[in-house]
């Protein structure tokens, strides 16, 4: 379990981790959201114990990070942003180095790196100097090394940034099927891939904690949630529409002429536009429930800091 | 201690995957045997020993050691790697000692390697190998007091260039502060005890009997403390600097 209180950071009189208080329990998978700058990168760096805090208090398995910083670092698998790497090592000179360091002996240590090779497909680069690597392969090549000793506790700083469609789609299987009993943190960008892989969003701008729940949750506070989108076939008059119990609001696509009905709350809209589609007889090429954009309650929410 | 094994092989063979190893050791023969031959007049002197080779390491060390240990700190924070290696479950200290130790073996690798000399002077002569032995002991010992100094400019800087003139500069103090050019300039200015305790923190004062074959406990003790200190005040300047 990891337990944060009051973390904050300050670089002179820069503050970029204001008072982050949280606790992450075995299973939980968090996605860590910001806008650049926001503070990710240096929580996580307070997290693995690079990082010295300011001011509050770490502790990871009922540890204190200033007191006991090793034993905790032995559990923690850990991707710093940017993937760095030794160049002049060859991809499995680096693997193996990372493998003794971390205590790895015997036929164990074998496994575990083949085992890692294997998740993270890097057999066609073994032998090939780091720093010649693709920005992609490198990146892989920080995640092998991250999982090698099976870590209760792993913290990925922006783990599928350069990695191609099919990479991503592993990486995110790959987190999925290692979390069961543990702790993922990642950060990440693409705000889809929280609703993919994540139990848990948490949103920080300007070092301060905006919002900590689930995906779910998130999409909730959109415009969007349980909207519904529908497009007519024919130029229709739909002014009825707007009219239906519990519409909120309506907007009309100009270019594309899409509808979209915003509901009263929480309402579920859609018995109610299929019934009034049917009654009429009208035409319709599409029809569905939206989700809820993530994007915009990521600019809603992170805007009203920054302004 | 494991992790100490390991971070050492580590950067020892990264001294060969890159050409760094491979220069420095061709530059020091190079350099050792000119020195010796054609300004210390090896043959010439007509005696059996190694006197002129290693009067002249002091100087020889005072531009290449800051060389080999220029990248050890800088390089890791310019690539981000201390994060990685911070983040590991080792400790500085182990981090510090490996990267001494590698360093020092590859000082220790290119002392070896000028054999052909002592050869040489075995074949014209019949030297006293037991001073000659203990004289590269000295010699080694103290290019492990110029690099603990290299390494912990490296320590102070991202930057392997502002490393290595840092590590020339200080370490021009440490062997020039004993150098006649300096005893001389302050003769008369200083009483004779200041003179004293200043010529008595050069290098090369510690070294002068070294050379000679005189291992003496306190010229010992004085390059270990040498070492020592300066590699604590890097642990305490990585420390500082890392997130830098
Ligand atoms: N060593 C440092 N010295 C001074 N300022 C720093 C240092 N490290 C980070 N900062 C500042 O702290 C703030 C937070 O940086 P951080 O890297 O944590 O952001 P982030 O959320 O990871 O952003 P991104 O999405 O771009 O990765 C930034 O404004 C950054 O400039
Ligand atoms: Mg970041």
């Amino acid at each position: 379990m990891i337990s944060v209180t009051n973390l904050s950071k300050a670089f002179g009189d820069f503050i970029a981790v204001d008072k982050l208080s949280f606790e992450v329990r075995a299973g939980d998978v968090v996605g860590f959201l910001g806008p650049n700058g926001a503070g990710k990168s240096t929580t996580m760096k307070m997290l693995t114990g690079f990082l010295t805090p300011s001011n509050g208090e770490i502790r990871i398995s009922d540890m204190a990070m200033d007191k006991s910083s090793k034993a905790i670092q032995k559990q923690i698998g850990y991707l710093p942003e940017g993937a760095p790497a030794y160049g002049d090592m060859t991809v499995v000179e680096f693997l193996s180095f990372i493998a003794d360091i971390r205590g790895l002996k015997g036929q164990h240590r074998k496994d575990r790196i083949r085992e890692v090779i294997r998740l993270v497909q890097l057999e066609e680069v073994l032998r090939r100097p780091v720093e010649n690597l693709s920005k992609g392969f490198k990146r892989r090549v920080g995640l092998a090394q991250a999982i090698i000793h099976d870590p209760d506790i792993l913290i990925l700083d922006e783990p599928t940034d350069g990695l191609d469609p099919n990479q991503k789609h592993q990486v995110r299987e790959l987190i999925k099927n290692f979390s069961k009993d543990k702790i993922v943190i990642i950060s990440t960008h693409i705000l889809e891939e929280v609703t993919a892989v994540c139990n848990r969003a948490m949103i920080i701008a300007a070092g301060k904690m905006l919002f900590d729940a689930s995906p779910a949750d998130l999409q909730k506070k959109s415009r969007y949630y349980q909207a519904i989108s529908l497009h007519f076939t024919q130029l229709t008059d739909i002014s009825g529409l707007a009219e239906l119990e519990g519409v909120e609001d309506m907007e009309v696509d100009r270019h594309n002429g899409r509808v979209t009905l915003f509901p009263e709350g929480q309402q579920d809209l859609m018995p109610a536009v299929s019934a009034y589609i049917r009654d009429r007889g009208l035409q319709v090429d599409t029809l569905y429930q939206e989700q809820g954009r993530l994007d915009d309650v990521f600019r809603q929410m992170t805007e009203e800091v920054s302004a | 201690m494991a992790n100490v094994i390991t971070l050492f092989r580590r950067e020892f063979s990264s001294f060969f995957a890159t050409p760094v190893a491979y220069v420095f050791i061709l530059i020091f023969l190079m350099l050792s045997g000119v020195f010796s031959f054609y300004i210390g007049n090896l043959y010439e002197r007509g005696q059996a020993d190694l006197l002129p080779f290693f009067n002249f390491h002091p100087w020889l060390y005072l531009f290449l050691v800051p060389a080999i240990a220029m990248r050890s700190w800088s390089e890791e924070r310019k690539s981000g790697t201390i994060e990685l290696l911070m983040t590991l479950p080792v400790t500085i200290l182990e981090i510090m000692l490996a990267k001494f130790l590698a360093a020092w073996a590859v000082l220790g690798l290119a002392l070896l390697l000028t054999f052909p000399l002592w050869l040489t002077v075995n074949y014209l002569g019949s030297p006293d190998n037991g001073i000659i032995i203990a004289a590269y002991l000295g010699s080694w010992l103290m290019a492990g007091a110029f690099l603990a100094i290299g390494i912990c400019m490296s320590a102070l800087t991202k930057s392997q260039v502002v490393a290595f003139i840092l590590a020339i500069v200080v370490c021009f103090v440490f062997v020039l502060s004993g150098s006649s050019i300096v005893l001389d300039a302050f003769t008369g200015w200083l009483s004779p005890l200041l003179l004293d305790t200043l010529a008595s923190f050069s290098f090369l004062t510690h070294f002068e009997s070294m050379a000679k074959g005189v291992i003496a406990l306190d010229d010992v003790g004085y390059f270990v403390i040498v070492i020592g200190v300066w590699l604590y005040a890097g642990l305490l300047a990585v420390e500082q600097k890392k997130a830098e």
